[in-house]
């Protein structure tokens, strides 16, 4: 079937592209793209004062299935993805049983086919069942299908088992990707440790367990020269560490949630669980920090780090429940109002960091990028649309996102996965 | 002065004229505790649930006490005869709890803000008797009150709170009542138990308690549990008792009228000397009754309506 992209502003970043240009499409594949681009007989989409970017991809999101489908599904979290305005995303495998095998990723990617509207990407496991122990068969998974290792959650403490897991990367030229938390601080942390921590009277999360994580990894990516991607970044300190671990020239690339952008830790005042992730909501400097890392180049990736949990698991007394914050049906929006329409980075960039670079950091040729034989992957945006978030109208299984009842401008407006509209429904 | 809030989830959230109209309302409270029969009907006809969700012989006693001489029906919930046992959440519990037509939840637990949490769907007065590390605001009235009754005035005094700072509920909820009322705060104990953070509170810190103890005219001493030292936030008891207990001695560097208290329980002969405790100088038990009348005084100001009487 054939597709026409027509009127689109185009935002390619991979070439420099900006222009209103016609974009069609066939059997997945981008196949012309021209000024003007008569159709006749394929279906025309107008997108005539919308924004016509390669497809984004997110380089972190829990899908939670196999085993926790309660929270979430590969179909539902699919679904989140598309209306989120993403056709990727790497799934964290954190599952139940841990995705350590290949049997895993074959189960996750026979369902993605069965279910899932977006591409699905599995992320393995570093050690067998995140125990920090003994690694897992990369070589079998890279061959099964994971794009990137990572414990997720339960990073690995262990710095000669993290040299060997660098080193053995090498062979696979395969990504890994560190939550950097050093558990002996953290321990029983709820919050991030400061002021408001200490008022709440709430077990706190150092900066520096963060900080003393970043550094160990990037001595570890100078001294075995393999890549490493770090999650999540959260506070100041570890984005200074990332800017001079970039001044070497190391392989060393980080990523920001919205979470971290636009929010502090004082809004935990009221004990609100959807508030509790890991790691945690950091200080106002935190937070000014992280915007100048995203603006001069620090921070290469906007990811959701998106982590579904039912009410049943978050109605509960703060210290008992579980970190996450729902987000792939947020992020675009909240990137483009608080970081596009505010002029504190341009659209090209947020494209970049949303789609180029995790397409460039994943290793996928093929993606984030509009040219003729890429895949026919776009997210197509109205920047004036303006959307009032709500929970209960989410695609995702689960509802806990802090954003509820935000009024944002800008959001997606149609999402293309390999020629085929997944959203609108 | 009128009381207008609902719930009393903490010291923090109290204007320093809400916390003078507790006080001057415990202080004619007080006397019905003294009378031959120690009650009077204004909380005839309301129902209490004490819900303690972590251990407690003071406050629980204290509470139920207060809650029957203003005359209402009180029962106790513990959680560990309850369906908690059996995995019923804390909400199903609140909820199954006020099901029976409650009008207060008295409320302790050991998750800090769960009170905050329980307020987002019960409708109910809910008044806290400790959360976690959070706050214990009964506490820290009827610990103003003992004060005011021994020093007529808050204001201006130097007060010396002595222990784990980082851990104690009873500490946050004195700092932020003490404040409001115009008294100079100092916090002693061991570094990590003792964060520089608090500083922004409006308090001093000072890891010397000989040196904190000059001029103190009221001193606080909190109980230090054993776990800290198993996570290594202080050495050893022996340690701790040799830098930090309250001794005769050491107390010799404090005003000459200055007085002692401690929220209970009590380890004898660690954090204070056994004999001190025992002393003129120490208003323990005082606190304890003192308890009764501020938390007769809470329940009336929530539940009590303006039109009811306090005396019959």
């Amino acid at each position: 079937m054939k597709l026409l992209i027509k009127n689109g502003r185009v935002i390619d970043p991979a070439s420099g592209t900006d222009d209103t240009l016609d974009i069609l499409i066939e059997r997945g594949k981008i196949v012309d793209i021209k000024t003007k681009i008569d159709g006749d007989g394929p279906k025309i989409i107008d997108a005539s004062r919308l924004v016509v970017a390669p497809g984004f991809i997110d380089i972190h999101t829990h899908l939670r299935e196999p085993g926790q489908e309660d929270k979430e599904t590969i179909h539902t979290g699919s679904l989140a993805a598309a209306k989120g305005g993403f056709t990727s995303v790497a799934c964290m495998p954190n599952t139940t049983p841990v995705n350590d095998n290949r049997g895993i990723i074959e189960y996750i990617l026979s369902e993605a086919k069965k279910s899932a509207v977006v591409n699905i990407f599995p992320i393995g496991a570093v050690t067998k069942g995140q125990k920090g122990e003994e690694l897992t068969d990369m070589a079998d998974m890279v061959d099964a299908g994971a794009v990137a290792f990572s414990d997720d959650g339960l990073p690995i403490m262990n710095n000669y088992l993290m040299r060997r897991t660098l080193e053995y990367s090498k062979l696979l030229n395969i990504l890994i990707i560190d939550h950097c938390e050093d558990t002996n601080l953290s321990s029983g942390g709820v919050m991030h440790e400061g002021y408001y921590s200490y008022l709440l009277g709430l077990t706190g999360i150092p900066s520096f367990s963060e900080e003393i994580m970043v550094s160990r990894d990037i001595i570890l990516a100078e001294k075995t020269d393999a890549r490493i991607h770090i999650a999540h970044l959260s506070v100041k300190g570890a984005a200074e560490l990332v800017r001079e671990a970039k001044k070497k020239k190391l392989k060393v690339t980080a990523e920001v949630t919205p979470h971290h952008l636009f929010l502090t830790d004082a809004s935990l005042e009221n004990f609100d669980t959807n508030l509790k992730v890991n790691p945690p909501l950091r200080t106002k400097d935190d937070v000014k920090a992280l915007i100048e890392a995203v603006k001069n180049g620090v921070v290469d990736v906007f990811a959701t780090d998106h982590a579904p949990h039912t009410p049943d698991d978050k109605e509960v007394e703060l210290d008992q429940a579980p970190f996450g914050i729902n987000g792939l049906e947020t992020a675009v929006s909240l990137f483009l109002d608080k970081l596009v329409h505010k002029n504190i980075i341009s659209l090209q960039k947020f494209i970049e960091m949303i789609s180029t670079n995790p397409a460039l950091i994943l290793g996928f040729e093929n993606k984030g990028r509009i040219c003729i034989g890429a895949d026919a992957d776009f997210t197509i945006l109205n920047l004036r649309k303006e959307i009032i978030v709500d929970v209960n109208r989410f695609k995702s299984k689960s509802r806990n996102n802090p954003f509820h009842g935000w009024k944002l401008k800008g959001a997606p407006e149609m999402t293309i996965v390999g020629g085929k509209i997944v959203y609108p429904f | 002065m009128p009381f207008n809030h609902k719930h009393l989830l903490g010291t923090q959230f109290l204007s320093p004229s809400d916390i003078t109209t507790v006080l001057d309302t415990a202080e004619s409270m007080l006397e019905i505790s003294t009378r031959e029969i120690k009650k009077v009907p204004t909380l005839r006809g309301k129902t209490i649930i004490n819900l303690f969700f972590e251990p407690s012989t003071r406050t629980r006693s204290s509470f139920e006490m207060a809650a029957k001489r203003l005359s209402a029906d009180i029962i106790n919930f513990s959680k560990e005869t309850s369906s908690m046992v059996k995995k019923e959440s804390l909400k199903d519990t609140v909820l199954n709890l006020e099901a029976m037509n409650t009008d207060a939840l008295i409320i302790r637990h050991s998750s800090s803000g769960a009170l905050h949490f329980i307020s987002t769907f019960c409708k109910s007065h809910i008044i806290n008797a400790g959360d976690g590390a959070h706050e214990h605001p009964t506490q820290a009235l009827l610990d103003a009150f003992t004060i005011r009754q021994e020093k007529k005035n808050i204001e201006g005094l130097r007060i010396l709170i002595v222990g784990d700072i980082l851990h104690s509920r009873v500490a946050r909820s004195n700092i932020f009542l003490l404040k409001k009322l115009g008294a100079e705060v100092t916090l002693a104990g061991p570094p990590p138990l003792v964060p520089e953070e608090f500083k922004k509170f409006g308090v001093d810190i000072d890891f010397n308690l000989g040196r904190a103890l000059k001029g103190a005219d009221v001193v606080m001493m909190l109980r230090i549990q054993l776990e800290r030292q198993q996570k290594n936030l202080f050495p050893s008891i022996r340690e701790y008792r040799n830098l930090y207990s309250l001794t005769r001695k050491r107390f010799r560097s404090a005003k000459k009228n200055a007085i002692i208290m401690h929220p209970g329980p009590i380890n004898r002969g660690v954090e204070i000397s056994a004999d001190l405790a025992d002393s003129a100088k120490s208003l323990i038990l005082k606190q304890v009754e003192n308890g009764i009348a501020v938390r007769m005084a809470v329940l009336y100001l929530l539940l009590g309506g303006k039109e009811r009487e306090i005396t019959d």
